[in-house]
């Protein structure tokens, strides 16, 4: 740094004990307590936050208080602020074992997983809620309490709020000059006229202002505490939101084939599940059509495989007969309607099978979708002939195949029948028959993916074996005995769809923003008083004192002040006649001396204000009650120290 | 065929840029090592002065806590000479001054210090075109793996020191412990974290992931300045402590801590830095969410992801609490800011590696 600071530096020492003995003094028992109660009062309600008192006071002797009693500090307890702080870091310390251990309403297997491999652990685990962290008991007591909290802490405040916007800033302390910013000087101006100078400059500057007595009072800088209690309104906002959401919601999917489509009714969904005040009509009346669907995969590289785009092209109506409009639904892009969203959430094959009796008549033809079960969407699942075919002998019978497709396949002998590659590069369809009863009208509920072997006899070939064949599209597999035959036509994409119904999210998002917007206001606004005080001196020469408080002590009040002085000032000017001076400034010496090259304690982090040279000065002596320095404390800037 | 002969060149091309990053990379690493022997420099160097100002203001008998009274001028020179303020630090603070940082006034050390920020600089440079060299390889942000991230997050936080440095504010302190971080973080990208450049899965195609992820990473960079402040904080307080009760601090500490800025200055330097950023942080978050509503069918599903951001915003909302209430300012104050830091990097260290959820995107 600078040359003047090295020397500065190394005076430092010396300076420090002569400062010292100078001002043995210390401000505490110099201060009267009438002055703190001056100072105090002029500190008052420059916020809403609870009284910390409060939250300390003991304990109530239990003989003393009765029920009400015990409630009442118990209340007091809850909105303070120490167990706000407390409930808080209650609430982050609950959170994390919900990521550490499988959670159910993520992944079910998961948690039977963990079950199975923990013996001991995981039944008191289950007791103790862990699986279900989010929802368990002691979670919501520790959110619902905090809430409780924030609610009783956030009406106090907002009364304290309304009243301090109905009253007026306080009146100006004795002594303006033992408040964090402070200037000083002497005007020809009349006391009135000054005080209406200043009146017109702070309104300028937007202050509320009045004048109290001999001085001007004014405050700025409301909107800090509306932005804090905006910002806790808006976080209960957001929780009702989502409770009210939890409990309104459904959530479903739907596999769908190309060409096929989908109206919002329960029957349709494949599962279905609902809040608990959920009812059917609350499902938003809405229908589509997969026009096309589609995936792209990387082709090269080490990621050769990992998908690239998943689309789905639909055309979709609103309400019972709206008009046709055509979307497309990707992974990020869900299509909305009202309270709903449709998600894609899966992508695979249907293969196009034919089944023919042993006349040659077509008895079946559809998409079968499979499920795939890798991530290059080796696939399997069921083809079931239900009605409409007959035997060789002519009696009704029911026909199943277990299906198992590869859209890339990796060649004949070529190990497992795994796919190589997601896209539909070389697909084949491995086929087993069986024939008798599927089972579907036992009344259990069936697995469309899955046959149903009791009632099922294998179709044998040639050497007594179960008759399986893999068919590549346009290949049809026999069945023995004349009993017709099976042909892979084609293959046909799906997509899954999750359709979401979650009311309360307009007004969680308009929380979510109030609550920014209001922690901004709260943390980068900050409340301040300024106070100009004008009285005749001794001399009758006015005497202006200037006077700025935060809450916090602040880089820019004393910035502000200078700014607001200066207009002051500019209409205020100081009085040429210096003749006074020498004389009635019996005790400016102090500020007279050289500074040391300490920078302020209140500029460290911001030495923007190394600009306006920031000397640490001596302190400033105790000025005798009410008179005040009538010039302005003289201290040359730091540069005025270089040799 | 001309189609698949574009597609190679794109590719050769992306190669191209994806090594030119890599040299980039290594070069600015090269050139932090510089910049942090300079640093090292400015610090030993600065070690010959004898500074000793909060020892002054603290060790003499007669000093009890006073306030500081502090002569402004009123900027500008005007005709009419304006009026001066007075700042005083409130009452019961402690009253220590600055310390003149880690040159400690000795000139060859601060020639040092500035040759140091200016190697910094470069350094910076050379990253950023790291990062961006990269991100036109991959021809998306550059966030796609915890290489990417790594990278970029570095590079932020210098970002944001030489920003402070750019606004003149005092805080060349922070140096060396940044660079020496930031050392760390590119040697573990480079040698644990690399992957080779490549697109994304679909699930990271939004415009919400340049929102979330950028903001994700400016945030990150500032609480870490901050919570780099509030460590620095702790030792000085703890200094300035045992002189005002009289302790004879050793020699190391005495002249490293000596140096730096007041405890007082260090504590609102770092509440300054984590209040600015909350809100960006809260922002994070709801960004986050509203991808998340968008990807996969909910706002918010307690992934482990999500429960960290969410823990990490709780303990910084206790923070501002913290230093809004009595008996919880200062040290328990900052002891809450460095759990909050913690698990920041939980949230990005921890969760990426060791605990699986939908934002597996780790790459390693
Ligand atoms: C849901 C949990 C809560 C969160 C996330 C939260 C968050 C915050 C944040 C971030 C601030 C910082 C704003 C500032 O420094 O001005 C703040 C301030 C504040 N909070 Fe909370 N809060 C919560 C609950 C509560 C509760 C229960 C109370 C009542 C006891 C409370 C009372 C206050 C007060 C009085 C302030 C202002 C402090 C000041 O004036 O500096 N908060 N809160």
């Amino acid at each position: 740094m600078s040359n003047a600071e090295t020397k500065a530096t190394a005076k430092a020492d010396t300076k420090a004990k002569v400062d010292t003995k100078a001002h043995a003094n210390t401000t505490a028992t110099v201060a009267s307590a009438d002055e703190e109660q001056d100072l105090g009062a002029a500190r008052s309600q420059l916020s809403t936050a609870p009284k910390e008192d409060a939250a300390k006071e003991d304990a109530p002797h239990l003989p003393s208080l009765g029920v009400i009693g015990w409630a009442r500090w118990f209340w007091r307890q809850l909105t303070s602020m120490r167990v706000a702080l407390l409930l808080l870091f209650l609430l982050s310390l609950a959170a994390i074992p919900g990521s550490l251990i499988p959670q159910s309403g993520q992944d079910e297997t998961k948690v039977a997983d963990f079950m199975n491999r923990h013996e001991t652990l995981g039944p008191v685990y289950e007791k103790l809620g862990l699986f279900h962290v989010y929802s368990s008991v002691w979670f919501s007591a520790i959110y619902i309490l905090l809430f409780i909290s924030l609610i009783g802490c956030i009406v106090p405040r907002t009364w304290q709020f309304v009243e301090q916007l109905r009253g007026r800033p306080p009146r100006a302390p004795r002594r303006l000059n033992r408040l964090p910013a402070y200037a000083t000087w002497r005007t020809e101006a009349e006391p009135e006229q000054v005080r209406e100078i200043a009146l017109t400059v702070l309104k300028g500057r937007r202050f509320r202002s009045h004048v109290a007595g001999d001085a001007v009072a004014a405050e700025k800088g409301y909107l800090r505490e509306a932005g804090n209690l905006v910002f806790h309104l808006a976080l209960i906002v957001m929780l009702v939101a989502f409770a009210w959401g939890q409990l309104f919601k459904s959530e479903g999917t739907k596999l769908i084939l190309q060409g096929d489509g989908f109206a919002n009714t329960m029957t349709q969904y494949d599962d279905f599940k609902s809040g608990n005040l959920f009812t059917l009509d609350d499902l938003d009346s809405f229908s589509f059509n997969l026009k096309s669907a589609k995936a792209t995969y990387e082709r090269n590289g080490p990621n050769r495989g990992t998908p690239r785009t998943f689309e789905s092209h639909i055309t979709y109506s609103v309400g019972a007969d709206g008009k046709e409009k055509p979307a497309t639904i990707k992974v990020n892009k869900p299509l909305v309607v009202g309270d709903s969203k449709v998600y894609m959430i899966n992508f695979g094959y249907a293969p196009v099978i034919t089944v023919r009796d042993g006349k040659g008549k077509v008895v079946f033809k559809d998409a079968v979708p499979l499920l795939p079960i890798d991530g290059n969407l080796t696939s399997s699942g069921a083809v079931k002939v239900l009605d409409g075919y007959r035997n060789a002998k002519g009696e009704k019978e029911q026909l199943g195949f277990n299906a198992f497709f590869v859209p890339t396949f990796a060649g004949a002998g070529k190990g497992q029948m795994l796919s190589q590659f997601p896209a539909l590069d070389f697909p084949v369809l491995a086929l087993s028959a069986y024939r008798g009863d599927l089972g579907v009208d036992s009344g259990i509920p069936q697995n469309i993916y899955q046959l149903n072997k009791t009632n099922l006899k294998e179709f044998k070939d040639s050497k007594g074996q179960l008759l399986k064949k893999r068919l590549l599209p346009g290949e049809t597999m026999k069945l023995p005995d004349g009993a017709g035959s099976v042909t892979f036509d084609s293959v046909e994409p799906w997509s899954r769809f999750q359709i979401t119904q979650q009311p309360g999210s307009g007004w969680a998002l308009a929380g979510a923003i109030a609550a920014i917007l209001g922690l901004a206001a709260s943390l980068f606004i900050q409340r301040r008083r300024v106070w100009v005080r004008a009285v005749k001196g001794a001399d009758g020469v006015t005497v202006v004192e200037m006077a700025g408080l935060g809450r916090s002590e602040s880089a820019q009040l004393p910035e502000e002040l200078g700014d607001l002085a200066g207009l002051v000032h500019d209409k205020a000017p100081t009085a040429p006649d210096h003749a006074t001076e020498a004389d009635s400034t019996p005790k400016s010496s102090g500020t007279r001396t050289p500074p040391s090259s300490d920078s302020s304690p209140s500029s460290p982090s911001s030495p923007s204000s190394d600009s306006s040279d920031p000397s640490h000065a001596d302190p400033a002596p105790e000025p005798d009650a009410g008179t005040t320095n009538p010039d302005p404390p003289v201290v040359p800037a730091e540069g005025a120290e270089t040799p | 065929m001309t189609h698949a002969a574009a597609t190679e060149l794109a590719a050769a091309t992306n190669e191209n840029l994806a090594n030119i990053s890599n040299v980039l990379i290594y070069s600015a690493m090269a050139v932090y090592t510089l910049a942090f022997f300079a640093y090292i420099a400015e610090w030993l160097l600065g070690s010959r002065s004898k500074v000793g100002r909060t020892a002054a203001a603290l060790t003499e008998k007669t000093q009890v806590a006073k306030p500081a009274v502090t002569v402004k001028k009123a900027g500008g020179t005007a005709v009419l000479e304006r009026p001066q303020v007075v700042v005083r630090a409130a009452a019961g603070e402690r009253d220590v001054p600055d310390g003149p940082g880690a040159h400690g006034g000795d000139e060859q050390g601060d020639l040092y210090g500035r040759i140091a920020v200016s190697l910094t600089v470069l350094a910076f440079a050379i990253a950023a075109g790291g990062v961006l060299t990269r991100a036109l390889s991959v021809q998306r942000a550059p966030w796609g793996n915890m290489y990417e991230f790594n990278i970029t997050f570095s590079t932020v936080a210098v970002g944001v020191y030489l920003a402070f440095l750019a606004l003149r504010k005092n805080i060349r302190w922070l140096g060396l412990p940044l660079i020496t971080t930031v050392l760390l973080d590119l040697g573990v990208a480079v040698t644990i974290l690399y992957t080779a450049s490549d697109q994304l899965v679909p699930a990271l195609h939004s415009y919400w992931l340049y929102i979330h992820v950028s903001t994700a990473i400016l945030c990150g960079a500032v609480f870490y300045v901050g919570a780099v402040g509030t460590v620095l904080y702790l030792f000085k307080d703890t200094y300035e402590n045992k002189l005002a009760t009289g302790g004879k601090p050793g020699r190391f500490a005495s002249s490293v801590l000596e140096r730096l800025p007041a405890s007082a200055s260090l504590d609102k330097f770092s509440y300054r830095v984590n209040a600015a950023v909350f809100p960006l942080w809260t922002f994070t978050i709801i960004a986050g969410a509203i991808w998340a509503g968008d990807a996969w069918g909910r706002y918010w599903g307690w992934d482990p992801k999500e429960t960290w951001s969410f823990i990490t915003w709780v303990a910084y909302a206790g923070y501002l609490h913290a230093r809004a209430t009595a008996g919880w300012k200062g040290r328990k104050a900052a002891y809450i800011a460095l759990i909050a830091f913690a698990c920041w990097l939980f949230n990005y260290y921890g969760v990426n590696l060791f605990v699986n959820g939908l934002h597996s995107y780790a790459g390693v």
